[in-house]
Protein backbone atom coordinates (compact mmCIF):
# COMPACT_ATOMS: atom_id res chain seq x y z
CA UNK A 1 0.00 0.00 0.00
CA UNK A 2 1.22 3.47 -1.50
CA UNK A 3 0.26 6.63 -0.20
CA UNK A 4 -1.13 9.23 -2.26
CA UNK A 5 1.05 11.32 -4.14
CA UNK A 6 2.25 14.57 -1.97
CA UNK A 7 4.67 17.08 -1.52
CA UNK A 8 7.55 16.76 1.01
CA UNK A 9 9.14 19.33 2.87
CA UNK A 10 12.29 18.93 5.73
CA UNK A 11 12.42 21.22 7.87
CA UNK A 12 16.02 22.27 9.76
CA UNK A 13 14.58 24.07 12.75
CA UNK A 14 11.34 25.30 14.44
CA UNK A 15 10.88 28.34 12.69
CA UNK A 16 11.46 26.66 9.20
CA UNK A 17 8.62 24.26 10.25
CA UNK A 18 6.60 26.95 11.12
CA UNK A 19 6.29 28.93 7.95
CA UNK A 20 5.57 25.97 6.47
CA UNK A 21 2.52 25.72 8.17
CA UNK A 22 1.99 29.19 7.70
CA UNK A 23 2.91 28.74 3.65
CA UNK A 24 1.03 25.48 3.09
CA UNK A 25 -1.97 26.09 5.22
CA UNK A 26 -5.06 23.60 5.64
CA UNK A 27 -2.84 20.97 3.21
CA UNK A 28 0.22 20.67 5.37
CA UNK A 29 0.68 18.05 8.13
CA UNK A 30 3.78 17.32 10.17
CA UNK A 31 5.54 14.25 10.06
CA UNK A 32 7.17 13.46 13.49
CA UNK A 33 7.88 9.63 14.04
CA UNK A 34 5.08 8.90 11.29
CA UNK A 35 3.98 6.01 13.12
CA UNK A 36 0.33 7.22 13.20
CA UNK A 37 0.33 9.54 10.14
CA UNK A 38 2.64 6.57 7.31
CA UNK A 39 -0.06 4.18 8.24
CA UNK A 40 -3.26 6.31 8.00
CA UNK A 41 -1.75 6.97 5.01
CA UNK A 42 -0.86 4.11 3.58
CA UNK A 43 -4.76 2.97 3.67
CA UNK A 44 -5.43 6.61 2.08
CA UNK A 45 -7.47 7.79 5.31
CA UNK A 46 -4.99 9.98 5.24
CA UNK A 47 -3.89 12.18 2.31
CA UNK A 48 -2.05 15.70 3.17
CA UNK A 49 -0.88 17.12 0.15
CA UNK A 50 2.11 18.40 2.08
CA UNK A 51 4.31 16.75 4.48
CA UNK A 52 6.59 19.33 6.56
CA UNK A 53 8.76 16.73 8.39
CA UNK A 54 10.23 17.51 12.02
CA UNK A 55 11.68 14.73 12.40
CA UNK A 56 15.40 16.18 12.51
CA UNK A 57 14.65 18.61 15.05
CA UNK A 58 16.84 17.16 17.73
CA UNK A 59 16.83 20.55 19.44
CA UNK A 60 13.84 19.34 20.50
CA UNK A 61 14.68 15.98 21.85
CA UNK A 62 15.63 15.96 25.14
CA UNK A 63 14.33 15.34 28.63
CA UNK A 64 15.40 18.16 31.19
CA UNK A 65 14.84 18.68 34.73
CA UNK A 66 13.48 22.13 34.57
CA UNK A 67 12.91 23.27 38.68
CA UNK A 68 9.13 22.56 39.19
CA UNK A 69 8.66 20.30 36.35
CA UNK A 70 10.08 17.98 33.91
CA UNK A 71 10.70 19.63 30.69
CA UNK A 72 10.03 16.72 27.84
CA UNK A 73 10.81 18.05 24.02
CA UNK A 74 8.00 16.72 21.24
CA UNK A 75 10.66 15.28 18.87
CA UNK A 76 11.15 12.82 22.24
CA UNK A 77 10.98 9.70 21.52
CA UNK A 78 9.22 6.37 23.26
CA UNK A 79 12.54 4.43 23.94
CA UNK A 80 13.87 7.38 24.80
CA UNK A 81 11.32 8.05 27.62
CA UNK A 82 10.84 4.57 28.47
CA UNK A 83 15.09 4.22 29.03
CA UNK A 84 15.45 7.78 30.73
CA UNK A 85 16.63 7.54 34.96
CA UNK A 86 15.31 10.75 35.08
CA UNK A 87 12.12 9.97 34.35
CA UNK A 88 12.24 6.46 36.26
CA UNK A 89 12.67 8.58 39.53
CA UNK A 90 10.92 11.62 38.66
CA UNK A 91 7.89 10.29 36.47
CA UNK A 92 7.75 6.63 36.72
CA UNK A 93 4.43 6.12 34.91
CA UNK A 94 5.34 8.11 32.13
CA UNK A 95 8.53 6.09 31.59
CA UNK A 96 7.00 2.47 32.32
CA UNK A 97 3.30 3.48 29.57
CA UNK A 98 6.39 4.42 27.44
CA UNK A 99 7.80 0.98 27.25
CA UNK A 100 4.30 -0.40 26.63
CA UNK A 101 3.78 1.50 23.27
CA UNK A 102 3.62 -0.88 20.46
CA UNK A 103 6.36 -2.72 20.42
CA UNK A 104 10.57 -1.71 20.15
CA UNK A 105 10.42 -0.88 16.18
CA UNK A 106 7.70 1.51 17.14
CA UNK A 107 9.37 2.79 20.15
CA UNK A 108 12.78 3.60 18.35
CA UNK A 109 10.84 6.15 15.90
CA UNK A 110 7.10 7.34 17.69
CA UNK A 111 7.76 10.44 19.50
CA UNK A 112 5.74 11.95 22.47
CA UNK A 113 4.29 14.66 20.55
CA UNK A 114 3.30 13.13 17.55
CA UNK A 115 1.12 10.84 20.33
CA UNK A 116 -0.67 13.54 22.33
CA UNK A 117 -1.24 15.59 19.15
CA UNK A 118 -2.51 12.82 17.00
CA UNK A 119 -5.16 13.06 20.06
CA UNK A 120 -6.10 9.15 19.15
CA UNK A 121 -7.97 7.83 22.51
CA UNK A 122 -6.46 4.34 21.75
CA UNK A 123 -3.14 6.12 22.68
CA UNK A 124 -1.29 5.23 25.73
CA UNK A 125 0.47 8.70 26.46
CA UNK A 126 -2.77 11.01 26.43
CA UNK A 127 -3.91 8.98 29.39
CA UNK A 128 -0.71 9.55 31.15
CA UNK A 129 -0.28 13.52 30.31
CA UNK A 130 -4.09 13.42 32.05
CA UNK A 131 -3.44 11.67 35.02
CA UNK A 132 -0.15 13.05 35.77
CA UNK A 133 -1.93 16.99 35.10
CA UNK A 134 0.63 17.82 32.30
CA UNK A 135 1.04 20.87 30.32
CA UNK A 136 1.27 20.97 27.08
CA UNK A 137 3.30 24.21 25.21
CA UNK A 138 2.46 24.79 21.43
CA UNK A 139 4.66 27.26 19.27
CA UNK A 140 3.31 29.30 16.21
CA UNK A 141 3.74 32.49 14.28
CA UNK A 142 2.96 34.60 17.43
CA UNK A 143 5.08 33.03 19.95
CA UNK A 144 4.48 30.00 23.12
CA UNK A 145 1.25 29.37 24.90
CA UNK A 146 0.70 26.51 27.46
CA UNK A 147 -2.15 24.42 27.11
CA UNK A 148 -3.30 22.16 30.39
CA UNK A 149 -3.81 18.38 29.40
CA UNK A 150 -6.98 18.49 30.34
CA UNK A 151 -8.02 21.21 27.65
CA UNK A 152 -6.05 20.21 25.34
CA UNK A 153 -8.10 16.89 23.57
CA UNK A 154 -11.43 18.57 21.53
CA UNK A 155 -12.87 15.82 19.79
CA UNK A 156 -11.27 12.36 17.96
CA UNK A 157 -8.35 13.03 16.54
CA UNK A 158 -9.25 16.46 17.50
CA UNK A 159 -6.65 18.96 19.81
CA UNK A 160 -6.72 22.73 20.80
CA UNK A 161 -2.89 23.01 18.95
CA UNK A 162 -4.21 25.62 16.09
CA UNK A 163 -3.13 24.30 12.55
CA UNK A 164 -0.23 26.47 11.93
CA UNK A 165 1.24 25.80 15.55
CA UNK A 166 3.62 23.18 16.47
CA UNK A 167 3.39 21.16 19.77
CA UNK A 168 7.04 21.88 21.44
CA UNK A 169 7.55 20.92 24.75
CA UNK A 170 5.57 18.57 27.56
CA UNK A 171 5.88 19.31 30.99
CA UNK A 172 5.20 16.76 33.69
CA UNK A 173 5.04 18.38 36.90
CA UNK A 174 7.40 16.81 39.56
CA UNK A 175 4.88 15.31 41.75
CA UNK A 176 5.58 13.43 45.45
CA UNK A 177 4.84 9.78 43.89
CA UNK A 178 2.96 7.63 46.57
CA UNK A 179 1.96 5.46 44.08
CA UNK A 180 1.39 4.77 40.73
CA UNK A 181 -0.06 2.48 37.99
CA UNK A 182 -0.48 1.84 34.13
CA UNK A 183 -3.04 -0.84 32.90
CA UNK A 184 -3.59 -1.85 29.53
CA UNK A 185 -5.64 -4.81 28.14
CA UNK A 186 -5.01 -6.16 24.82
CA UNK A 187 -5.27 -9.26 23.30
CA UNK A 188 -2.18 -9.70 21.21
CA UNK A 189 1.34 -8.23 23.24
CA UNK A 190 1.62 -4.94 20.51
CA UNK A 191 -1.57 -4.03 20.12
CA UNK A 192 -3.31 -0.87 21.23
CA UNK A 193 -5.50 -1.04 24.77
CA UNK A 194 -8.58 -2.62 24.37
CA UNK A 195 -9.34 -0.41 27.17
CA UNK A 196 -6.32 0.98 29.15
CA UNK A 197 -6.08 3.48 32.55
CA UNK A 198 -3.21 5.37 34.00
CA UNK A 199 -3.13 6.08 37.80
CA UNK A 200 -1.09 8.51 39.87
CA UNK A 201 -1.59 9.10 43.81
CA UNK A 202 0.68 12.06 44.19
CA UNK A 203 0.27 15.67 46.81
CA UNK A 204 -2.90 14.41 48.42
CA UNK A 205 -4.67 13.73 45.28
CA UNK A 206 -5.25 10.73 42.94
CA UNK A 207 -5.31 11.58 38.98
CA UNK A 208 -7.05 8.83 36.70
CA UNK A 209 -6.56 8.45 33.06
CA UNK A 210 -8.31 6.34 30.42
CA UNK A 211 -7.21 4.54 27.16
CA UNK A 212 -10.04 3.92 24.85
CA UNK A 213 -13.55 4.62 26.54
CA UNK A 214 -14.78 7.55 24.45
CA UNK A 215 -13.78 9.52 21.66
CA UNK A 216 -11.71 11.24 23.32
CA UNK A 217 -8.58 10.25 25.69
CA UNK A 218 -10.68 10.83 29.19
CA UNK A 219 -10.07 11.57 32.66
CA UNK A 220 -11.97 9.23 35.25
CA UNK A 221 -13.04 12.48 37.20
CA UNK A 222 -15.87 10.86 38.96
CA UNK A 223 -13.37 8.19 40.14
CA UNK A 224 -11.23 10.87 41.20
CA UNK A 225 -13.48 12.91 43.02
CA UNK A 226 -15.00 9.72 44.79
CA UNK A 227 -10.97 9.07 46.07
CA UNK A 228 -10.81 12.43 46.90
CA UNK A 229 -13.85 12.11 49.48
CA UNK A 230 -12.65 9.42 50.53
CA UNK A 231 -13.97 6.35 48.36
CA UNK A 232 -12.05 2.99 48.47
CA UNK A 233 -11.05 1.30 45.82
CA UNK A 234 -13.57 -0.97 44.95
CA UNK A 235 -16.26 1.85 45.39
CA UNK A 236 -14.63 4.55 43.66
CA UNK A 237 -14.05 2.39 40.48
CA UNK A 238 -17.71 1.64 40.33
CA UNK A 239 -18.48 5.01 39.17
CA UNK A 240 -15.25 4.57 36.08
CA UNK A 241 -17.75 5.02 33.54
CA UNK A 242 -19.24 8.08 34.27
CA UNK A 243 -18.73 10.43 31.92
CA UNK A 244 -17.68 7.84 29.03
CA UNK A 245 -18.81 6.99 26.07
CA UNK A 246 -17.16 3.73 24.97
CA UNK A 247 -17.52 2.76 21.46
CA UNK A 248 -17.68 -0.93 20.16
CA UNK A 249 -15.85 -2.17 17.76
CA UNK A 250 -14.36 -5.82 16.20
CA UNK A 251 -12.17 -5.56 19.54
CA UNK A 252 -14.90 -5.72 21.59
CA UNK A 253 -18.29 -4.11 22.55
CA UNK A 254 -19.10 -0.96 24.91
CA UNK A 255 -20.42 -3.11 27.44
CA UNK A 256 -17.30 -5.28 27.57
CA UNK A 257 -14.95 -2.02 27.31
CA UNK A 258 -17.59 -0.62 30.54
CA UNK A 259 -16.91 -3.53 32.34
CA UNK A 260 -13.22 -3.74 31.53
CA UNK A 261 -13.18 0.11 32.95
CA UNK A 262 -14.35 -0.97 36.22
CA UNK A 263 -11.99 -3.75 36.41
CA UNK A 264 -8.74 -1.88 35.41
CA UNK A 265 -10.03 0.97 37.31
CA UNK A 266 -10.01 -0.60 40.61
CA UNK A 267 -6.60 -2.52 40.08
CA UNK A 268 -5.24 0.66 38.94
CA UNK A 269 -6.12 2.21 42.11
CA UNK A 270 -5.37 -0.88 44.12
CA UNK A 271 -1.90 -1.06 42.63
CA UNK A 272 -1.36 2.54 43.45
CA UNK A 273 -1.79 2.17 46.85
CA UNK A 274 -5.26 2.68 47.57
CA UNK A 275 -7.37 0.27 49.38
CA UNK B 1 13.92 13.81 -5.00
CA UNK B 2 17.12 12.91 -4.45
CA UNK B 3 18.14 10.88 -1.05
CA UNK B 4 21.22 9.12 -0.43
CA UNK B 5 21.79 6.83 2.01
CA UNK B 6 24.28 4.61 3.56
CA UNK B 7 23.29 0.85 3.27
CA UNK B 8 25.36 -1.67 4.73
CA UNK B 9 28.60 0.31 4.76
CA UNK B 10 28.28 1.61 1.17
CA UNK B 11 26.88 4.93 0.24
CA UNK B 12 23.67 4.37 -2.45
CA UNK B 13 21.48 7.51 -4.27
CA UNK B 14 18.16 7.35 -5.60
CA UNK B 15 15.79 9.64 -7.13
CA UNK B 16 12.18 9.24 -5.71
CA UNK B 17 9.25 9.91 -5.49
CA UNK B 18 8.61 11.87 -2.11
CA UNK B 19 5.74 9.47 -1.18
CA UNK B 20 8.35 6.13 -1.43
CA UNK B 21 7.78 3.66 1.07
CA UNK B 22 11.94 3.13 2.61
CA UNK B 23 10.96 -1.00 1.92
CA UNK B 24 10.11 -0.16 -1.36
CA UNK B 25 13.49 2.23 -2.26
CA UNK B 26 15.35 -1.17 -0.67
CA UNK B 27 14.21 -4.16 -2.99
CA UNK B 28 13.13 -2.50 -5.61
CA UNK B 29 15.80 0.67 -6.30
CA UNK B 30 18.87 -1.09 -4.81
CA UNK B 31 17.77 -4.70 -5.26
CA UNK B 32 18.01 -5.52 -1.48
CA UNK B 33 15.43 -7.98 -1.45
CA UNK B 34 15.99 -9.65 1.55
CA UNK B 35 13.76 -7.09 3.85
CA UNK B 36 10.22 -8.81 2.85
CA UNK B 37 7.15 -7.14 3.40
CA UNK B 38 4.33 -8.87 4.74
CA UNK B 39 1.24 -6.70 5.93
CA UNK B 40 -0.26 -3.31 5.13
CA UNK B 41 -0.48 -2.51 8.94
CA UNK B 42 2.72 -1.69 10.24
CA UNK B 43 2.37 -4.94 12.17
CA UNK B 44 4.67 -7.94 11.00
CA UNK B 45 7.84 -6.60 11.37
CA UNK B 46 8.93 -8.33 8.21
CA UNK B 47 10.42 -5.26 6.80
CA UNK B 48 12.79 -4.59 9.82
CA UNK B 49 15.92 -3.09 9.16
CA UNK B 50 18.21 -1.33 11.41
CA UNK B 51 18.20 3.11 10.93
CA UNK B 52 21.14 4.26 13.02
CA UNK B 53 21.71 0.86 14.89
CA UNK B 54 18.01 0.53 15.72
CA UNK B 55 15.16 -1.62 14.22
CA UNK B 56 12.86 -0.07 12.55
CA UNK B 57 9.61 -1.19 10.21
CA UNK B 58 10.87 0.03 6.90
CA UNK B 59 7.41 -0.01 5.99
CA UNK B 60 6.35 2.74 7.94
CA UNK B 61 9.31 5.34 6.97
CA UNK B 62 9.32 6.85 3.65
CA UNK B 63 12.59 6.87 1.81
CA UNK B 64 12.84 10.41 2.25
CA UNK B 65 12.99 10.27 6.01
CA UNK B 66 16.27 8.06 5.79
CA UNK B 67 17.96 10.65 3.63
CA UNK B 68 21.36 10.55 4.68
CA UNK B 69 20.93 8.11 7.62
CA UNK B 70 22.89 4.94 8.47
CA UNK B 71 21.01 1.42 7.32
CA UNK B 72 21.48 -2.02 7.68
CA UNK B 73 19.77 -4.64 5.96
CA UNK B 74 19.81 -8.26 6.48
CA UNK B 75 22.32 -8.83 3.51
CA UNK B 76 24.59 -6.27 5.22
CA UNK B 77 25.18 -9.14 8.72
CA UNK B 78 26.88 -12.02 6.62
CA UNK B 79 31.21 -11.67 6.33
CA UNK B 80 31.36 -13.20 2.59
CA UNK B 81 30.32 -16.46 3.64
CA UNK B 82 30.26 -16.25 7.47
CA UNK B 83 27.38 -15.76 8.66
CA UNK B 84 26.65 -13.16 11.76
CA UNK B 85 26.17 -14.98 15.35
CA UNK B 86 22.56 -14.28 15.07
CA UNK B 87 21.75 -16.40 11.79
CA UNK B 88 23.92 -18.94 12.57
CA UNK B 89 21.95 -19.33 15.91
CA UNK B 90 18.71 -19.37 13.47
CA UNK B 91 20.17 -22.22 11.37
CA UNK B 92 21.36 -23.94 14.17
CA UNK B 93 18.26 -24.31 16.36
CA UNK B 94 15.82 -24.50 13.67
CA UNK B 95 14.52 -20.89 14.10
CA UNK B 96 13.07 -20.67 10.37
CA UNK B 97 10.45 -23.13 8.61
CA UNK B 98 9.65 -21.15 5.62
CA UNK B 99 11.68 -18.10 6.13
CA UNK B 100 9.64 -15.51 5.49
CA UNK B 101 9.91 -13.75 8.92
CA UNK B 102 13.31 -14.37 9.14
CA UNK B 103 14.87 -11.44 8.19
CA UNK B 104 13.01 -9.44 10.47
CA UNK B 105 13.37 -11.94 13.26
CA UNK B 106 17.21 -11.81 12.73
CA UNK B 107 17.53 -7.88 12.51
CA UNK B 108 15.27 -7.10 15.49
CA UNK B 109 16.49 -9.35 17.56
CA UNK B 110 20.02 -8.63 17.24
CA UNK B 111 18.52 -5.18 17.91
CA UNK B 112 17.46 -6.99 21.15
CA UNK B 113 20.35 -7.95 22.07
CA UNK B 114 22.21 -4.75 21.87
CA UNK B 115 19.83 -3.35 23.71
CA UNK B 116 19.55 -6.58 26.10
CA UNK B 117 22.25 -8.21 26.10
CA UNK B 118 21.12 -10.64 28.40
CA UNK B 119 17.73 -11.23 28.37
CA UNK B 120 15.45 -13.64 29.51
CA UNK B 121 13.36 -16.01 27.77
CA UNK B 122 10.22 -13.73 28.93
CA UNK B 123 12.19 -10.69 27.65
CA UNK B 124 12.75 -12.02 24.66
CA UNK B 125 9.40 -13.34 23.55
CA UNK B 126 8.29 -10.14 24.60
CA UNK B 127 11.32 -8.03 22.86
CA UNK B 128 10.41 -9.94 19.48
CA UNK B 129 6.28 -8.46 19.90
CA UNK B 130 6.75 -6.22 16.50
CA UNK B 131 7.43 -9.67 14.76
CA UNK B 132 4.62 -12.11 13.36
CA UNK B 133 5.65 -15.31 12.24
CA UNK B 134 2.98 -16.91 10.16
CA UNK B 135 4.52 -20.69 10.64
CA UNK B 136 4.33 -19.94 14.43
CA UNK B 137 8.01 -21.11 15.42
CA UNK B 138 8.43 -18.85 17.80
CA UNK B 139 9.50 -21.37 20.41
CA UNK B 140 12.95 -22.28 18.09
CA UNK B 141 13.25 -18.35 17.50
CA UNK B 142 12.99 -17.66 20.58
CA UNK B 143 15.76 -20.25 21.17
CA UNK B 144 17.65 -19.39 18.65
CA UNK B 145 17.84 -15.95 20.27
CA UNK B 146 18.87 -17.02 23.81
CA UNK B 147 21.39 -19.14 22.19
CA UNK B 148 23.09 -16.21 20.86
CA UNK B 149 22.99 -13.92 23.82
CA UNK B 150 24.75 -17.33 25.36
CA UNK B 151 27.46 -17.43 23.03
CA UNK B 152 28.22 -14.07 22.86
CA UNK B 153 28.16 -14.21 26.82
CA UNK B 154 30.46 -16.87 27.06
CA UNK B 155 32.74 -15.31 24.65
CA UNK B 156 33.01 -12.14 26.18
CA UNK B 157 33.52 -13.51 29.36
C1 LIG C 1 2.27 -1.17 14.88
C2 LIG C 1 2.01 0.03 15.73
C3 LIG C 1 1.55 -0.14 17.02
C4 LIG C 1 1.30 0.96 17.83
N1 LIG C 1 0.85 0.74 19.09
C5 LIG C 1 0.62 1.78 19.90
C6 LIG C 1 0.17 1.57 21.23
O1 LIG C 1 0.03 0.45 21.70
N2 LIG C 1 -0.06 2.67 22.00
C7 LIG C 1 0.12 3.93 21.54
O2 LIG C 1 -0.09 4.87 22.28
N3 LIG C 1 0.56 4.17 20.29
C8 LIG C 1 0.81 3.11 19.46
N4 LIG C 1 1.25 3.35 18.19
C9 LIG C 1 1.41 4.75 17.71
C10 LIG C 1 2.76 5.30 18.10
O3 LIG C 1 2.80 5.54 19.46
C11 LIG C 1 3.05 6.61 17.35
O4 LIG C 1 4.42 6.78 17.42
C12 LIG C 1 2.44 7.86 17.93
O5 LIG C 1 1.09 7.71 18.15
C13 LIG C 1 2.60 9.03 16.98
O6 LIG C 1 3.87 9.58 17.09
P1 LIG C 1 4.70 9.89 15.81
O7 LIG C 1 5.87 10.65 16.24
O8 LIG C 1 4.95 8.64 15.07
O9 LIG C 1 3.71 10.87 15.04
P2 LIG C 1 3.34 11.04 13.51
O10 LIG C 1 2.72 9.82 12.96
O11 LIG C 1 4.48 11.62 12.77
O12 LIG C 1 2.22 12.17 13.65
C14 LIG C 1 0.96 11.90 14.21
C15 LIG C 1 0.07 13.16 14.13
O13 LIG C 1 0.53 14.16 15.02
C16 LIG C 1 0.92 15.33 14.32
N5 LIG C 1 2.16 15.77 14.95
C17 LIG C 1 3.29 15.04 15.14
N6 LIG C 1 4.20 15.75 15.82
C18 LIG C 1 3.65 16.95 16.07
C19 LIG C 1 4.10 18.12 16.76
N7 LIG C 1 5.31 18.18 17.33
N8 LIG C 1 3.26 19.18 16.82
C20 LIG C 1 2.03 19.14 16.24
N9 LIG C 1 1.54 18.06 15.60
C21 LIG C 1 2.34 16.98 15.50
C22 LIG C 1 1.09 14.90 12.88
O14 LIG C 1 0.82 15.96 11.99
C23 LIG C 1 0.07 13.80 12.75
O15 LIG C 1 -1.20 14.32 12.54
C24 LIG C 1 1.50 2.28 17.35
C25 LIG C 1 1.96 2.47 16.05
C26 LIG C 1 2.22 1.36 15.23
C27 LIG C 1 2.70 1.60 13.84
S1 LIG D 1 5.60 -5.08 6.23
FE1 LIG D 1 4.53 -5.72 8.00
S2 LIG D 1 5.37 -4.37 9.48
FE2 LIG D 1 6.36 -3.72 7.71
S1 LIG E 1 9.20 -19.09 9.36
FE1 LIG E 1 7.47 -18.89 8.08
S2 LIG E 1 6.71 -16.97 8.70
FE2 LIG E 1 8.16 -17.38 10.20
Amino acid sequence: MIPAAFEYVRADSVDAALSALTEYGDEAKLLAGGHSLLPLMKLRLAAPSVLVDVGRLDDLRYINDAGDYIAIGALTRHRDLETSSLLASAAPLLAHAAGHVGDPQVRHRGTIGGSLAHADPASDLPAVALAMGATIVATGPNGTREIAASEFYTGFLESALAPDELLTEIRIPKLDTQGWSFQKFNRRAQDWAIVGVATVRANGSTGVGLVNMGSTPLLASAVMDAVKSGANAADAAALANEGTEAQSDINASSEYREHLARVLVRRSLEESGLS
Amino acid sequence: MKITVTVNGVERSGDVEPRTLLVHFLRDELDLTGTNIGCDTSSCGACTIHVEGQSAKSCTMLAAQADGLELTTIEGLANGDILHPMQRCFQENHGLQCGYCTPGMVMAAISLLDENPNPSETDVRIGLEGNLCRCTGYHNIVKSVLACAAESNGASK
